[in-house]
Order: structure tokens, then sequence, then C-alpha cells
């Protein structure tokens, strides 16, 4: 199904969700990103992929906002915001969602007060609707009514997983960052978060960006890939990508691990006519 | 204007409009709950000038919809209904009738008051076990050099004893110039303005110096050793040494613990060499006493125990520093609220218990007439 909407999305060419273009991030004297570009078009799952070290969260923190690259531009919807004032970017980062590797709840609140936390700031709501609203959530990420009043510490990674998305979606973004959102939990798990992530992009026509290793999720779940090797990205479709000659990209998808979900996935998509 | 009520002779409808969205909860939480909804009729619903409709949008439609129901007004949607609604309707809501929670009910005040008392027994063995595990170590570290851990000591005196040197000569300094000043001004409505330097030297050596040098050790050092504790506690560090069959007590307990007992007196001299310096300072500037003539009287008026007797106190008040701010880290669970929680706790606990031996001291050296 994965390939049938990036087949669609070829033929049609959707608008730009993110485009970053002749970005340069630099720490001292070693140059993490130089000159790299990447597109995300509306409506489709795009995976960031990486060795350790490439600079996939440099990148992310740049799309973010959290720091300024030495040179380049970054679009969110058609708009530049390495030239934005504080007042202008502060309005895109209400427009999308974030997630963090380790959830980065705040250890202090419960899950409905964290999920709450964004609209709260945003805007006076008496506390009924704000529950209401945080439950809503708390729901569509498919996490249990009782867990809306627990803490953090009470939680399983799973569930961290999924509160923190919950969080990341009480303001009804158009646009999802995710960090890693399948690491650290078990097989079934991580299936499990996969299929809530087709859910909500298909029920929500959501714009999804996510940082990953699994393989299993990247097969799954992205429309699109971006590979960070030698400071620039390479992307494309899965099949557009795996025919790639780099080293790096070769050794990632033809692995041992990679072998058999590659195949499987493959596989399946030309027998159903792709 | 997200919602109207238009009402003919032949119909009543209610039309949504514009952006039925997250970026707009607040005026639609006004609009929807401010619409005043005539009873028993049928209305309408009209979603065809709604140019964005999401979650949250959805939400305010059903929560109209209730109100809707709550009047007995009867509705149906003019064309297809916005998908978000349905979905909405059909995936996000159990029974509407519990959202939100009214249920936790509180703990009634027996069982409340028998909960602390437990409460308190646990956290008094808690402690004694505590007492118990630091001295088992110690009595283990005084066999071998290695588990004294002489490096890590090392850095804990130069950390709260070297650089905690100018705050503490400075308040010793000034708190001394204040007494001096204040007796001053007493003692001479009797002509005995001599009497401060006896003031000033027996109150900075028996007591001030020593309790003030501990006061801002504990604010100092009490604190960071609980918050440095206690961010390893949330980050499983001190579960990670357990797990490698390292002693917490012995690597992060007894080196600050041991570090503090040989910098607090330390600090506790400088802290009397200020004071009396401040004193010193003082008489000469207020009352003209000239410093050789502030020295003799000084000797005169010091039995050769008083500064030792400020001075024993320190290491007692560094081992309750050190002790109750590591113990506090050790216990920081879960979040970063406990870690404020009992970092403050730490500080105001060590300040107490430093206070409160100082008047055991106090009363012992009455005693034995020290």
């Amino acid at each position: 199904m994965a390939e049938n909407n990036a087949n669609l999305m070829e033929s049609t060419k959707p608008p730009l969700m993110v485009s970053v273009r002749g970005l340069v991030n630099r720490f001292g004297q070693q140059t993490v990103h130089d000159d790299l570009a990447m597109d995300v078009y509306r409506g489709e799952i795009f995976g960031l992929i990486g060795g350790s070290g490439t600079g996939k969260s440099v990148l992310l923190r740049s799309i973010l906002g959290l720091r300024s690259p030495q040179s380049g531009s970054i679009e969110i919807e058609g708009r530049d915001i390495t030239q934005m004032n504080r007042a202008q970017l502060l309005k895109v980062k209400r427009s999308y969602g974030v997630t963090f590797q380790h959830g980065a709840l705040f250890s202090a609140l419960t899950v409905s007060q964290n999920v709450q936390l964004p609209l709260a700031e945003y805007c006076d709501l008496p506390s009924q609707v704000l529950e209401s609203l945080a439950l809503q959530k708390i729901r569509l990420v498919g996490l249990d009514d009782s867990a809306a009043d627990k803490f953090p510490s009470q939680l399983s990674g799973g569930m961290i997983k999924r509160a923190s998305l919950a969080r990341a979606l009480i303001l009804d973004p158009q646009l999802l960052f995710l960090d890693e959102p399948t690491s650290g939990l078990d097989p079934i798990a991580a299936a499990a978060f996969d299929d809530l992530l087709l859910y909500l992009q298909k029920s929500l026509q959501l714009t999804v960006v996510m940082i990953t290793h699994d393989l299993d999720s990247i097969f799954r779940t992205c429309n699109r890939v971006g590979v960070i090797v030698d400071r620039r990205m390479i992307s494309g479709t899965l099949p557009e990508v795996l025919k790639e000659e780099h080293p790096w990209i070769r050794e990632y998808f033809h692995g041992p691990r990679a072998g058999a979900v590659r195949d499987a996935v493959l596989s399946s998509s030309v027998s159903s006519g792709v | 204007m997200l919602i109207e009520w238009l009402s003919t002779a032949e119909e009543q409808t209610v039309r949504l409009s514009g952006a039925w969205c997250a970026e707009s909860v607040g005026s639609l939480e006004k609009e929807v709950d401010a619409l005043v909804i005539p009873s028993a009729v049928h209305v309408w619903l009209d979603a065809s000038q709604v140019t964005n409709m999401d979650l949250t949008g959805a939400w305010f439609v059903r929560r109209f919809q209730a109100r809707l129901d709550q009047c007995s007004t009867s509705y149906s949607w003019r064309g297809t209904p916005p998908p978000t609604v349905e979905f909405v309707q059909h995936s996000l809501e159990r029974d509407i009738g519990s959202d939100g929670n009214g249920h936790r009910d509180g703990l009634r005040a027996r069982e409340q008051l028998g909960r602390l008392t437990l409460n308190q027994v646990e956290s008094l063995r808690e402690a004694l076990d505590f007492t118990g595990r630091i001295g088992a170590v110690l009595r283990r570290a005084a066999g071998s050099w290695r588990a004294l851990r002489a490096a890590s000591i090392t850095r804990h005196v130069y950390e709260a004893g070297l650089l905690a040197i100018p705050i503490v000569a400075l308040i010793a300094f000034l708190i001394s110039v204040i007494v001096a000043y204040i007796g001053a001004q007493e003692l001479k409505q009797f002509g005995g303005e001599v009497f401060v330097v006896d003031l000033v030297s027996v109150s900075v050596l028996r007591e001030l110096g020593v309790l003030l040098t501990s006061i801002i050790v504990a604010g100092r050092s009490g604190s960071s050793y609980a918050a440095e504790i206690g961010v390893m506690q949330l980050n499983e560090e001190v579960d990670a040494l357990r797990a490698m069959g390292v002693d917490p007590v012995e690597v992060l307990v007894l080196p600050r613990i041991l570090g503090l007992v040989l910098a607090l007196p330390l600090l506790t001299v400088i802290a009397d060499a200020m004071g009396i310096a401040g004193g010193a300072v003082l008489s000469w500037l207020v009352l003209g006493i000239p410093f050789n003539q502030f020295a003799v009287r000084m000797q005169e008026a010091l039995s050769p125990t008083t500064f030792w007797a400020g001075l024993i106190k320190a290491p007692i008040f560094a081992i309750l520093i050190a002790a109750v701010g590591t113990y506090r880290g050790l216990q920081v669970r879960d979040s970063s609220r406990e870690l404020g929680r009992l970092t403050t706790q730490a500080v105001v606990e060590s300040i107490f218990l430093v206070l409160l031996a100082d008047a055991i001291f106090a009363v012992v050296y009455w005693e034995i007439d020290f």
C-alpha cells in the first residue's frame, strides 16, 4: 500500500511540505552537512536514514529551528524559517508536532497534563475542555483511558512513545517529526506503532518525517526515504534508493539484517502488481 | 463567526463556517457554548461553509451535538457530515457521559493519619539503614586504600572547600562587623567598649565561625550532593553501579562525607580568622582600639579551649550535612519534581540538624564547663 501511495504521488506531484536547499552545518572544523537538499511532499511518510554521526539529529534540529545552520534555506510549507523573526518562527513551530527519541515527557506531570500542555500554553480553556481534548488524543494513539492519570515513570517504553505522540498531535498539526519512534520497542510493539502511524496518516492526512533505524518500519511505512551519506542526501522511493550504488547504502539495505525484510516486502509489492 | 443560528418560518439551520481547527480553539469554545438553543425543535446542521475541520474542531461539533441532545433538540446534517466528525464519533468516543473524570475519591482522614505514621516509621528505618551502611562501608574502607578513593575525596575537598573560601570569608567578615557594631553601641552606655573584643572573639570562635560556615556549606554543597546524586538516580546511573557490583555508598556517599569532614574544619579556621579580622577592623575604625591592643585584650578574653570548642564541632556538622545531602539524593525517584523537592529537603534538614547539634553541644559544654 505504501508503494501505491508513492506512485500516486509521483504522478500528481503534491505540494512540498518541507524543502531544504544548500544546507551547510558545521561544528568547528567538522562539516556535518555540505550542500544538503531534501524534499518532503504533502501526505507522505518520509524516512530519514544514516549511520551514527552522519547528522540526522542535526538535520532535524535545523528543520525544527532549534539550530541555525551555517548556510542554506529551510522551507516549511513554502516559507523559509531561516529568514524568520521570533514571532513568525513561533507560529511555524505551533504548526507541527514533534516527538523526541526518549519521549521527553515532563516527568512531574501526568500523561493527560503532558498532552494538554501545548494547548494550555496556546490559549485559555476551561480545564474540563482541556482534559477532554487530551483524552481524545490519548485515545487516538491507542492508549487506554486509565493511562491519562499516570505519570511517565509508570509507563512502559511503548506507552511513553504513544503518549509523546499524543502530545505532538494535540494542536492537530499537518506535519509530524518523529525521532526514532520505534527504537527500544519490542518487535510487536514496534509493529503496532507502525500500524498506528499508517492509520493516523491515512485518517488525518498527515505528513510525517521520521528518523529511524528500524528496517521493518522503513519498509512498512515509508513512501520515500532520504539517506545521509558523505554529508549529502540521496532520496527517493525505496526501490529507487535500493538501486543506488553507494557502498553504505548497499551495506545498509543488503546487509544480513535487511535481506529477509527487503525480499518479503519487494516480492509482495511485485505480486500485487505495482 | 464560526457558528450561526439561522431561523426562518419553515426551518431552523445551524451554519458552521470558517476554520474549525485547533488554531481557533479559543473562539470555538466561546461561540459554541454561547449559542442559545431553543428546545424541542429540529435543526439542520450545515457544514458546507467550513474551510477546515480537524479533530479539535470535530470535538467541538460533538460537544455542540451533546448540548442539542440535552435540550432534546433533534438534528440532522444537510449534505454529508464532515469526515473528521464521523471519525471522532466512531473511533474516539467511548461513553460520552464518562468524559472528564471526577472519580478520584479522597482518602479518609483516619486512613491518611495511618499512612503518614507508617511513612514516618519507614523513613526512620531507612535513615537508620543508611547510617548503618555508611558505618559498614567505612569499616571496609579503613582496611584498604582503594576503597577510600583518594582522588574522589580530593575533588570534593576542592569543590566544597577551596571554592567556598571567598563566600565564607566574606560572610564571616561581614557578620562579625555587624556583631561588633551592635556590641559597641550597647557597651558604650556602660563605658565598656573594650569588651567588644571579648564579644567578637568569643562568639566568633565558639559559635559564629563554625555555624555560619556550616550553613553556607549546607546551602552550597548539601544541595549539590542531593542534586548530583538525584540526577544520577534518574538516569539509572546508580542502578548501573549496583549492577556492576559497585556499592553506591562507597563511591558516591563516603567520598563526599570524608571530603566535607576535611573541608569544613579548614573553612571554619578561615571563617574564624576573617571574623576576628572583621572585629579588629571595626574596633579600630569605630572605637579607636589599635590592632596590638585588640590582640592583647583578645588573649586575655580567650581561654585555651575557646578555639577548639568551635572547631571540634565542624567535622560533626560536616557528617550531618553530607549524609543528609547524599541520603536525600539517593531517594530521588522517577521525576524532576522529586529532585527539586528532595534537594530542598536536604538543605532544610541539614541546616536544622546542624542547629540542633549545636544546641546539644552548648548544653554539653555548659555541663562539662568546657
